[in-house]
């Protein structure tokens, strides 16, 4: 289950952004998870939960919100923006290949209003640690 | 905090905290051998009871998994992402994911692509991590140096004009950097002038060595029996079998 090592990675990061606030509790973590990445909510919910207590002892009584946020494309080749359900990749292999690694999409999607493979992701790609609260905290 | 943070980073140090040394083979041109010589010192490697650890970071254009004969079937999940282990060799590379597909991608997305391997895949305890690098010094060099602690470098040119002028460069850059340097190996050499060796000396860096052309390469690849018996498989060996050199 790689989502293990996400959320791995997002308490890391928590821990070392409470460290450079001076935080001495942390309460509250607001993580995004990008549809392109096809992320469960409650299966991330779950890793985060899992690997809380591997961390720091400020994270013992923290709770987290996940919140999903869409995918957006724009198009290079014709400047077009679109979201997922524009895109066609099938959910098998080519879904599970970007499920690990976003940037695959480069490879299975393209736009759909000229066919190119040459887009940004815009909004919507993976994992982000969006807020973190606690005492001492700037927040 | 005042920003959204990518928690990736924060993860690498972990991941690679199992690695006891990480060797980025680069080169300034294409078609200089690199996959090549990355996979080739990593069975070489491996044959002598390393553990090593190969991951090819040339992301629109994997080749090691063709090298090395290996299987293109998706990685186990565990805490993260196993890699493959193909003939004693922990592997990662795209290729196990895109299939045959092509995967262009600008800057931006090969950053993003190569901190979300860096940040799941489990490498566990290797005595060394081979990094098959990209050619010239782009994106993913500029990543690596910035990301992977410790990385040292293992140059590869030839004799061609082309080559040297662009190894010079890249020489150049990564001492002012001051990323270490193991040394310059001249492979496919065809000629005996001097040039590669004089630029090393130049610059201070140490040289590995000609590796002669092997017309029965090509033949090899896939195939790590006959790959063995190849004139680059030796030079490898002699490689790791020196103490002032890989040994160590």
């Amino acid at each position: 289950m790689h989502e293990l090592a996400l959320a791995d990675a997002v308490m890391k990061a928590a821990v070392k952004a409470a460290d450079d606030a001076g935080m001495t509790r942390i309460d509250r973590l607001v993580v995004k998870v990008g549809e392109l990445q096809q992320i469960e909510k409650d299966l991330f919910e779950f890793s985060l939960a899992s690997v809380l207590s591997t961390q720091d002892p400020r994270l013992a009584d923290a709770t987290f919100d996940v919140a999903e946020e869409l995918v957006r494309f724009g198009c290079n080749a014709c400047g077009r923006e679109y979201g997922r359900p524009e895109v066609s990749f099938d959910d098998g292999a080519e879904g599970e290949a970007i499920h690990f690694i976003p940037e695959l999409s480069h490879a299975f999607a393209r736009c759909p209003a000229c066919g190119s493979p040459d887009f940004d992701i815009l909004a919507g790609r993976g994992i982000t640690l969006e807020r973190l609260e606690g005492s001492g905290s700037d927040e | 905090m005042s920003e959204a943070l990518d928690p990736r980073p924060y993860a690498i140090a972990d991941r690679l905290s199992g690695v006891a040394r990480i060797v980025g083979v680069t080169g300034s041109k294409g078609g200089i051998g690199k996959s090549v010589v990355a996979s080739t010192l990593a069975l070489a490697w491996a044959d002598r009871g390393a553990r090593v650890g190969l991951f090819d970071l040339d992301f629109t254009s994997p080749s090691d998994h063709v090298v090395l004969g290996a299987d293109r079937t998706f990685p186990e999940e565990r805490f993260g992402i196993d890699p493959h282990e193909v003939h004693r060799i922990h592997m990662m590379s795209v290729a196990f994911f895109a299939g045959d597909a092509a995967v262009p991608l600008r800057g931006a997305a090969t950053t993003n692509a190569l901190l979300e391997l860096l940040a799941i895949t489990h490498w566990g305890d290797l005595d060394v991590l081979i990094l098959d690098m990209p050619p010239g010094l782009g994106d993913t060099s500029l990543d690596v140096i910035n990301l992977v602690p410790g990385l040292e470098f293992l140059l590869v040119g030839n004799g061609s004009r082309v080559v040297i002028e662009s190894v010079r460069r890249a020489v150049a850059l990564l001492s002012e950097l001051g990323v270490p340097l193991i040394g310059l190996l001249e492979n496919m050499s065809r000629m005996d002038d001097g040039a590669v060796a004089s630029l090393a000396e130049n610059f201070g860096v140490a040289y590995l060595g000609p590796i002669p052309f092997d017309p029965k390469l090509e033949a090899a690849l896939g195939d790590v029996e006959r790959l063995r018996q190849t004139t680059v498989y030796g030079e490898m060996e002699r490689l790791l079998a020196d103490p002032a050199l890989l040994a160590g």
